[in-house]
């Protein structure tokens, strides 16, 4: 008979599905060789400590269901197939049993009840307002990149948020035009920024470094490079940051020309530089540009080259983006390149 | 019941189609009210929108399968995956549950067509050319001025990327144009099924009589309704917003982005229970057919569907977790979402209850049932795993999530229909396919969606967000996604196979006779495939399983039930 050979290969299969699914699920849990700057299972704020813990205790909940309702079927599979040797006669027909129906009506129930109990803690611990020290910033999402204003600190800058060590921070997320969403896996859930309608979320991200993640609602053609870069230092870095962004640009009689051509293209109508005619907000502030250790919302270094390409050619490095090409000759591309590249 | 039903002669008239002209035989087809026609042709049709999904979902993978690929450019990527989250639920897993409904509905409640069969005709070229009007978008959606495109806004296309600020040109209008349309015919099949089940069961059966299949499909023709209705008021409000000043969903004029997510989810996620309860009835049917039992629990599996249906529709808003609801709101649709899992698991269990102590005989419908229930059981586990709202704010939107609706609409949903092809293809065709392609399509098509399906879980557990053209290397991402793009391989394989099988027993087949299988439903008494009139005589039953009765007399089903 066929089937009889075929399906004594299933199993082994099955099986074999069954383990490398668990260990997966918990090497990734457990092991740091699952290396990802954007593992949602290596926690390091409290909101996504949080989750984690709630985490595990769903997936030993489902494991074990898993293992268990598994197993059942794996034997009915193997015990109950029809063999060569079977004679022709029906098996006992048996319609139902109300005893068996009511367990396993009862049994799912209450362990729905425990973990909308496990739940719904959680929900309400990572949705209570963050401390009243909490550092503000809000975020402002705009096709594609970040806008970050500090409102207590007159601090603006883009796409590279820098927040204190161990203190709590309070996130307010707005959106310019389309739906985007703000995700730091290590740091928290992501929570949407969509227009009319301001979200809030905090974080207090308890080791310094640098915390990725990207934008995880599709907002148009370059979702898909539009990054996020976390700056957690210490509260003295943090300070001497913030006291440097203050600051209004500095003017360098060196690029004097660079400036002259920069302000008098249409380059001001989106960008701004604090202290100049350059007022624009459609696109980053560029006060503090050269502070910044990527351009084009994380996607690239920023470099000479980098920089310069992107003056020429957005599309060079980002097809997409609203960032026109200004279609500038060598001498004034060189020049505006030269005068950005002051703004420290 | 009379016996002569089982030896009904209704072969002549196929004898007598084929020698007619191919135009004579084309216009039949077009302008037939014939319920079985109007199935198969549900069924041919969202097979070939099957290919072209595929081949939308091979691109993807292609440009996927490792980190800053130039396969393709990030305008189309957007277009691949807007068209291939359309067109396989709205084009494919819509029409081929009509049409497996259609088909089968009247020839197992013993009816001779549906209640309404030209309102059927009707919403049948109403779902085809909608699917016309969404790829006529390739060519037309620019109008005169250039070449067209496809729509780019994702198949669930929130607010207000939709809106004209931020989708210039027809794109969008095509897309809204035809859900309208093709929602209008789902919306007259829905009624035409619940009608044709009300009201034209033959003498003797019951609603308790009826086949399981029957009663999930009633159950699934009543969330039609309600599903679609909504979809189709927000697709109107869209229309309106983009052409008559419109400001529903226009953020720049004080409209709501959200109240879109609302209208779109209260349609989209009990769209899920209308694609997964006909794959629920498939099963009801295929697995005690070949266990050789009565399904296990008959009313309970009835209860627990109406129960998966009434609780379904209040669980929309957990497909928006991370907008920014109340602790109180987000509390509540954990609750409901966790709640459908208890009908759902008693669903399993009876199913599992109807193999135990069964001889389960292992061909190609049981083996794809077989791995429904493996892989319905896991894509069950993982949705309780994102009804935990906090767990939720991780995994929302990141391939963990694709990896989750994949695992219930190809592992739950297309194993189940493929279950039904080679159930009911003797039936419709009136020969057996090749049982040998059946199992080597069922091989290669498990170890390719579990190459996919299992892998993808992963990089949304590493941050991966869904919906981007290309990802960053060093995120840890990258060894996933090529296996994930490699299982591809193996699912395109068991496709063609599978399409090989229904061409060549079409032609050479064994003659299948009218009840191959040895089943209890009333589609298995007349011919193969059935006259156009169904039955010659009505038949009459007295218990869920008519056939098991008149071969059994010493131990009928109606001294049980």
């Amino acid at each position: 008979m066929q089937s009889t050979r075929h399906i004594s290969a299933k199993l082994p299969l099955l099986k074999a599905l069954a383990v490398l699914f668990f260990l997966a699920s918990t090497c990734l849990a457990q092991s740091p060789t699952f290396s990802s700057p954007t593992n949602i299972f290596a926690p390091a704020s409290t909101p996504a400590k949080s989750i984690f813990g709630l985490s595990v205790f769903v997936l030993v909940i489902t494991g074990v269901i898993f293992v268990v309702v598994g197993s059942l079927l794996a034997y009915a599979v193997v015990k109950f197939r029809k063999r060569k040797d079977d004679d022709s006669r029906e098996p006992a027909q048996v319609y139902g049993s109300n005893q068996v129906e009511i367990a396993w009506t009862v049994i799912p129930i209450l362990i729905v009840v425990v973990l909308f109990m496990a739940t719904a803690r959680v929900i309400a611990n990572v949705q209570k307002a963050a401390p009243d020290n909490a550092v503000h910033v809000t975020v402002i999402g705009h096709q594609f990149w970040w806008e970050y204003r500090y409102p207590g600190l007159k601090v603006v800058t883009a796409n590279e948020l820098h927040i204190p060590v161990g203190a709590p921070t309070e996130i307010k997320l707005l959106s310019a035009d389309t739906d985007h969403s703000f995700w730091v896996p290590r740091l928290a859930g992501k929570t949407d920024l969509i227009p009319n309608h301001p979200n809030v979320m905090w974080i207090d991200p308890q080791e310094p470094g640098l915390y990725l993640g990207q934008c995880a609602q599709y907002c148009g053609t370059q979702h898909a490079k539009m990054l996020l870069r976390v700056y957690v230092q210490s509260q003295t870095e943090f300070d001497h940051w913030v006291r440097q962004q203050s600051q209004a640009a500095q003017s360098s009689d060196t690029a004097s020309e660079g400036r002259r051509i920069f302000q008098a293209t249409a380059c001001v109508n989106c960008h701004a530089v604090a202290g100049t005619p350059a007022q624009g907000r459609f696109g980053p502030d560029l006060t503090h540009l050269m502070s910044r250790d990527t351009i084009a919302a994380g996607i690239a270094e920023n470099n000479h080259e980098n920089l310069r390409l992107w003056i020429q050619d957005p599309s060079r490095l980002k097809p997409g983006s609203l960032m026109p090409a200004m279609g500038l000759n060598e001498h004034d591309l060189n020049a505006v390149t030269a005068y950005l590249e002051t703004l420290r | 019941m009379a016996t002569d039903l089982m030896t009904l002669p209704g072969t002549q008239t196929t004898v007598e189609t084929l020698r007619r002209p191919l135009v004579d035989r084309l216009h039949e087809w077009v302008t037939t009210v014939d319920h079985k026609k109007l199935g198969l042709m549900y069924m041919l049709y969202a097979l070939m929108f099957l290919l072209v999904g595929g081949v939308e979902a091979t691109i993807m993978r292609i440009q996927l399968s490792a980190p800053h690929k130039d396969f393709v450019s990030p305008q189309v990527f957007n277009r691949m995956f807007t068209m291939h989250g359309t067109t396989m639920i709205f084009f494919v897993a819509m029409p081929l549950v009509f049409g497996l409904a259609n088909y089968l509905v009247p020839l197992m409640i013993g009816a001779r067509d549906m209640a309404f069969p030209r309102l059927n005709a009707f919403s049948f070229w109403l779902s085809a050319f909608g699917g016309i009007l969404l790829y006529f978008s390739l060519i037309g959606a620019s109008g005169l001025y250039g070449a067209g495109n496809a729509p780019d806004v994702g198949w669930f296309a929130y607010a207000p990327l939709t809106s004209h600020s931020f989708s210039v040109g027809h794109s969008t209008d095509f897309w809204t144009l035809s859900l309208l349309v093709s929602g209008f015919g789902s919306i007259g099949t829905a009624i035409n099924i619940i009608v044709t089940i009300l009201c034209l069961r033959c003498p003797g059966m019951k609603l308790g009589k009826m086949p399981l299949f029957a009663w999930l499909n009633l159950v699934m023709a009543g969330l039609v309704i309600l599903a679609v209705s909504p979809l189709s008021a927000a697709q109107i409000m869209l229309s309106i917003d983009r052409y008559l000043g419109g400001h529903f969903f226009d953020t720049q004029a004080g409209g709501s982005a959200v109240i879109w997510m609302h209208f779109f989810w209260i349609f989209g996620h009990p769209e899920v229970y209308v694609l997964v309860i006909p794959a629920f009835a498939v099963a009801s049917e295929v697995i005690p057919v070949f266990s050789r039992k009565a399904i296990f629990g008959y009313p309970v599996m009835v209860a627990a569907t109406v129960a998966i249906a009434f609780v379904g529709m209040s669980v929309w808003a957990h497909h928006m977790f991370t907008v920014g609801m109340s602790s109180t709101a987000n509390s509540f649709f954990v609750l409901s979402t966790m709640a459908v899992a208890v009908p759902t698991g008693i669903k399993i269990f009876n199913w599992l209850a109807t193999m135990w102590g069964g001889k389960i005989d292992f061909k190609s419908p049981m083996l794809f049932c077989a791995g429904f229930l493996f892989q319905f059981l896991v894509a069950g586990l993982t949705g309780i795993m994102m009804s935990a709202a906090p767990f939720d704010w991780q995994l929302g939107n990141s391939y963990f999530v694709v990896a989750h609706f994949h695992y219930v609409i190809v592992g739950g949903i297309l194993f189940c229909l493929f279950a039904a092809f080679y159930y009911w293809y003797p039936k419709m065709s009136g020969r057996m396919y090749n049982e040998t392609l059946g199992k080597l399509h069922f091989w290669l098509f498990l170890i390719g969606f579990h190459l996919t399906f299992d892998f993808m879980h992963i990089p949304g557990l590493l941050g991966m967000p869904r919906r981007i053209y290309t990802y960053e290397p060093g995120r840890g991402w990258d060894t996933w996604n090529l296996i994930v793009s490699i299982g591809v391989v193996f699912q395109a394989a068991g496709i063609l196979v599978f399409a090989a099988n229904l061409i060549w027993s079409y032609f050479r087949g064994k003659i299948a006779g009218n009840d191959p299988w040895d089943a209890w439903t009333l589609e298995w008494t007349t011919s193969s495939p059935p006259p156009e009139y169904n039955f010659a005589v009505i038949p009459e039953v007295k218990s869920r399983r008519p056939l098991w009765d008149l071969k059994h007399p010493e131990d009928p089903d109606w001294k049980y039930e």
